[in-house]
This record gives structure tokens, C-alpha cells and sequence, in this order.
């Protein structure tokens, strides 16, 4: 027998089922509980930087909206600077919760761009949005990155997206650009499947 | 700045994405392998909260949606420690649950099951760990429901839970169940995780020295997120 190494199990995740709105969005469940509803406000009303608005759905292997999804999404501020991690603007989050509409499934947040940020090698990682998603029939949360399409250069050189081993996956996670508007589908399964990180 | 990054996740110890027996798995499991990814500043930072951002009667069940009194149902307390898996204490870092009423009803537009809701219970809480990444909330104990997977399929009591940890990386969302539940063993959401440790881990325990005598049962509920590698030598960057 050899010594036994004392490290403790994570705990398995479970789908976060159909009624995760009541914990994490009591207001979408169809009630008021909290003083404040935590994630509404992602970059605050100092936040410095341009002003952006995604849109988008999250469709299942049936080509059919997910209208029960919860998404968080995470990003640094304008400056490339992670609230927690160095200074960030009075009321910058850059933590947010967003439900998506119950019949059409479209998702809508506003938001700062999100600067670049140095990734583990120090090469700087394109300005991107990192999405955790949960849902009825989601066992595992599934984490991807939302990347800008009016950022061709800087993805072209982003070492998360070289990554991916088959250049046309890395669209998968490109939001399409239309002025301060961005538009970023994730397909779940099936032709061009969003690529999920296991991180 | 040197983030410390995060023990792999074993996957094989979760459930996998695609578990035919939990229905709606089928269609929502992506096909492709998932892409590994060392963790980057992106995934190894993640939100923190305040005692600012919650009230503290944010963890009581009994009384953060009471209205004309208490909610029906068996009165528990709920409570335990959220630890890493190098047993270290996770200070300061939230813990939300929602769950069903006593009659296994959400206060939810969506749930449509017969049982009443109860006019006293919301059914969400939330709160910090402390110090020593001790939790607690006080509610009823959840009734099981059935839902459309099998032609009769119920799930068993449940609580869920979601936790932050330090790192996005760290996010997880699980569900608590009962010891005792003789649901659990039919459950194809649970039966999901492939590894039957896995699945006691999830089973909080009844906790007889922390009920309160003629009050509330308690049960134990503890909860292990990512750890921290060790890093006793520092990677070589890359070219460097």
C-alpha cells in the first residue's frame, strides 16, 4: 500500500433544471424576493470604454431555441483589467446573469467591450466575453467565449482560438458585428456546434 | 500578475453531457469533444460579493416570503461548509438554492403541477460563507414532484445549489438531496453521475446535534469546489 493522497472529490454537478430562474432570477420566475436581483448591471454606469449590446439564442440539436437557459458571462473592462484582479471602474462587475426571452429564446445584454488580456504565455488574447451556460437537460454548466467580429487581427492571433484544431470551429465563437451591436448564436450540437471548453 | 490555477476537473466523476435516460440530455449534449483549455486570466478570476449585495434575511425560507405567516411543511435547517478539494475553507464566497414548496410545487410561471403554492414561500435563498466557509439557511424540507421524462417519473426532494468559489473556473450548480429518499435510487438526473461515491456525495446527511429541539431538523449539506494546484516550481513560459 502506498500513502493515500488526502485531496477531496468536487462535488458532482446536477442540471440546474427548468425552474433555475427562481434562485438565480426570482424576477424572470415571476416574483419580487431580494432587494437587488444580482447580475443586471454588468459594467456599471462609470464604466469607460464603448458601449455594446449582444444579442442571441442558444439552440438546441433540434435547431430549436433553449428558452430555459441561464447564462453568466465574465470579462475584463475596457482596459483589459478583470474586476477583483486590479483596479476597475466604481460599479464595474463585469459579472452578469441573463435570461432569455420564455417564447422567442433571444438573449439581449448590455455592456462595455472588453479589452485584451494577456493570456498564460503573455501573448494577448483578443478581446472576448467568457459565457458559462445551465439548463434543463445541461449536466455540466458548459463554459465558451464570445470573441467580436470587428476584431479580425486580433483574433487571427488570439492563442485560446488557435486552439481549436479545425479553423472553421473557431467561427463558432464569433459574434457578428453590425456597428456597437454584436449577434453570437451558440448551437449546443449538431452542424456547427459551438466549441465548449472544458477549463 | 500569476493567477494560481485550478486541479483538472474530473469529468468522469461528473455526469456526462449526454445521459439518454435524462431526457432532454439528448438534445442539449454537444457531440464534439470538449476543447481543453489551461485557464487564463479569464477563467481563473470570477465575481465576488458583499455583505452589500444581500440582506440577511436573505437565508431564511421561513421568513424572506412570508406574508400572512409561516409556510407549510417540515421546518429544516440546511447547513454545512464549502471547502476546495485541498480541504481548505472557501471564505466569503456565495451559496444561492432554490427549491420546490413542501407539496413539491415551484413558485414558478412556468410549473403547471397541481400542488398549491404556498402563499409564505418563495423558495430562493442566498448567502455568504463565512470565515471558516460555514453556511446555513433555515426552510422547509421540499416535497418530490413528478415530471414528463418517464410516463412516472419523480424526482426526489432536492435543494438546489449554486456556488462561485473564486475563480469562474470554480462555478458549479448541484442539487442536495435527503438521506434516507428512496426516490434518489430511481432518479435518472442523478443516476447520471456514473460513480455511486459520487452520488452519496451529494445526499446530505441528518444532522441531529445541529436540530434545534422542538424547532427545526437539521441536515449537513457539504460542498467541494476545484482546488488550487501547488506550485512549487513555476512553469517555464512558452519560448522562454
Amino acid at each position: 500500500m502506498v500513502q493515500k493522497l488526502q485531496y477531496l472529490k468536487e462535488t458532482p454537478s446536477q442540471t440546474a433544471g427548468p425552474f433555475v430562474h427562481i434562485g438565480l432570477a426570482p424576477g424572470d420566475a415571476g416574483f419580487d424576493i431580494y432587494r437587488t436581483e444580482l447580475g443586471r448591471d454588468i459594467a456599471g454606469p462609470e464604466a469607460q470604454g464603448t458601449p455594446i449590446t449582444v444579442t442571441g439564442q442558444v439552440i438546441d440539436g433540434n435547431g430549436t431555441p433553449v428558452t430555459d437557459v441561464l447564462i453568466e458571462v465574465w470579462q475584463a473592462n475596457a482596459a483589459g483589467v478583470f474586476a477583483g484582479a486590479g483596479e476597475v471602474e466604481p460599479g464595474f462587475r463585469g459579472w452578469g446573469r441573463v435570461i432569455p426571452d420564455f417564447d422567442s429564446g433571444v438573449f439581449r445584454f448590455e455592456t462595455v467591450k472588453p479589452g485584451a488580456v494577456a493570456g498564460p504565455d503573455g501573448r494577448m488574447m483578443a478581446p472576448h466575453i467568457t459565457f458559462w451556460l445551465v439548463a434543463r437537460g445541461i449536466n455540466v454548466g458548459l463554459g465558451t467565449r464570445m470573441y467580436f467580429g470587428d476584431e479580425a487581427a486580433a483574433n487571427a492571433s488570439d492563442p485560446v482560438l488557435g486552439l481549436i484544431p479545425e479553423p472553421p470551429r473557431r467561427k463558432t465563437l464569433i459574434a457578428t458585428a453590425e456597428g456597437n451591436r454584436y449577434h453570437f448564436d451558440i448551437r449546443l450540437q449538431g452542424d456547427a456546434e459551438t466549441v465548449f471548453f472544458d477549463i | 500578475m500569476s493567477l494560481p490555477e485550478l486541479h483538472q476537473r474530473d469529468r468522469s466523476w461528473h455526469p456526462p453531457a449526454f445521459a439518454p435516460d435524462y431526457k432532454s440530455s439528448t438534445t442539449r449534449a454537444p457531440r464534439q469533444a470538449l476543447l481543453s483549455l489551461r485557464g487564463t486570466a479569464s477563467e481563473l478570476t470570477g465575481p465576488t460579493f458583499g455583505h452589500g449585495d444581500i440582506d440577511p434575511l436573505d437565508n431564511d425560507l421561513l421568513r424572506n416570503y412570508a406574508h400572512t405567516g409561516d409556510p407549510i411543511g417540515e421546518r429544516i435547517i440546511v447547513h454545512g461548509r464549502v471547502l476546495d478539494e485541498n480541504a481548505r475553507p472557501v471564505q466569503h464566497t456565495l451559496v444561492e438554492i432554490w427549491q420546490a414548496n413542501a407539496g413539491g410545487r415551484y413558485r414558478h410561471k412556468k410549473d403547471s403541477y397541481l400542488a398549491p403554492v404556498d402563499p409564505n414561500f418563495g423558495g430562493c435563498g442566498r448567502v455568504l460563507t463565512d470565515a471558516d466557509g460555514c453556511y446555513a439557511f433555515r426552510t422547509v424540507k421540499p416535497g418530490a414532484y413528478p415530471w414528463r421524462n418517464g410516463v412516472n417519473s419523480w424526482r426526489p426532494a432536492h435543494i438546489h445549489f449554486s456556488v462561485f468559489g473564486t475563480a469562474f473556473a470554480q462555478r458549479l450548480i448541484t442539487q442536495m438531496y435527503f438521506e434516507g429518499d428512496q426516490l434518489i435510487a430511481l432518479c435518472p438526473i442523478v443516476n447520471a453521475v456514473p460513480d455511486a461515491r459520487a452520488i452519496e456525495q451529494l445526499i446530505a446527511a441528518l444532522d441531529m446535534n445541529a436540530s434545534v429541539p422542538l424547532d427545526s431538523i437539521a441536515y449537513r449539506f457539504d460542498i467541494v469546489l476545484r482546488g488550487h494546484r501547488a506550485t512549487y516550481f513555476e512553469n517555464r513560459p512558452e519560448g522562454g
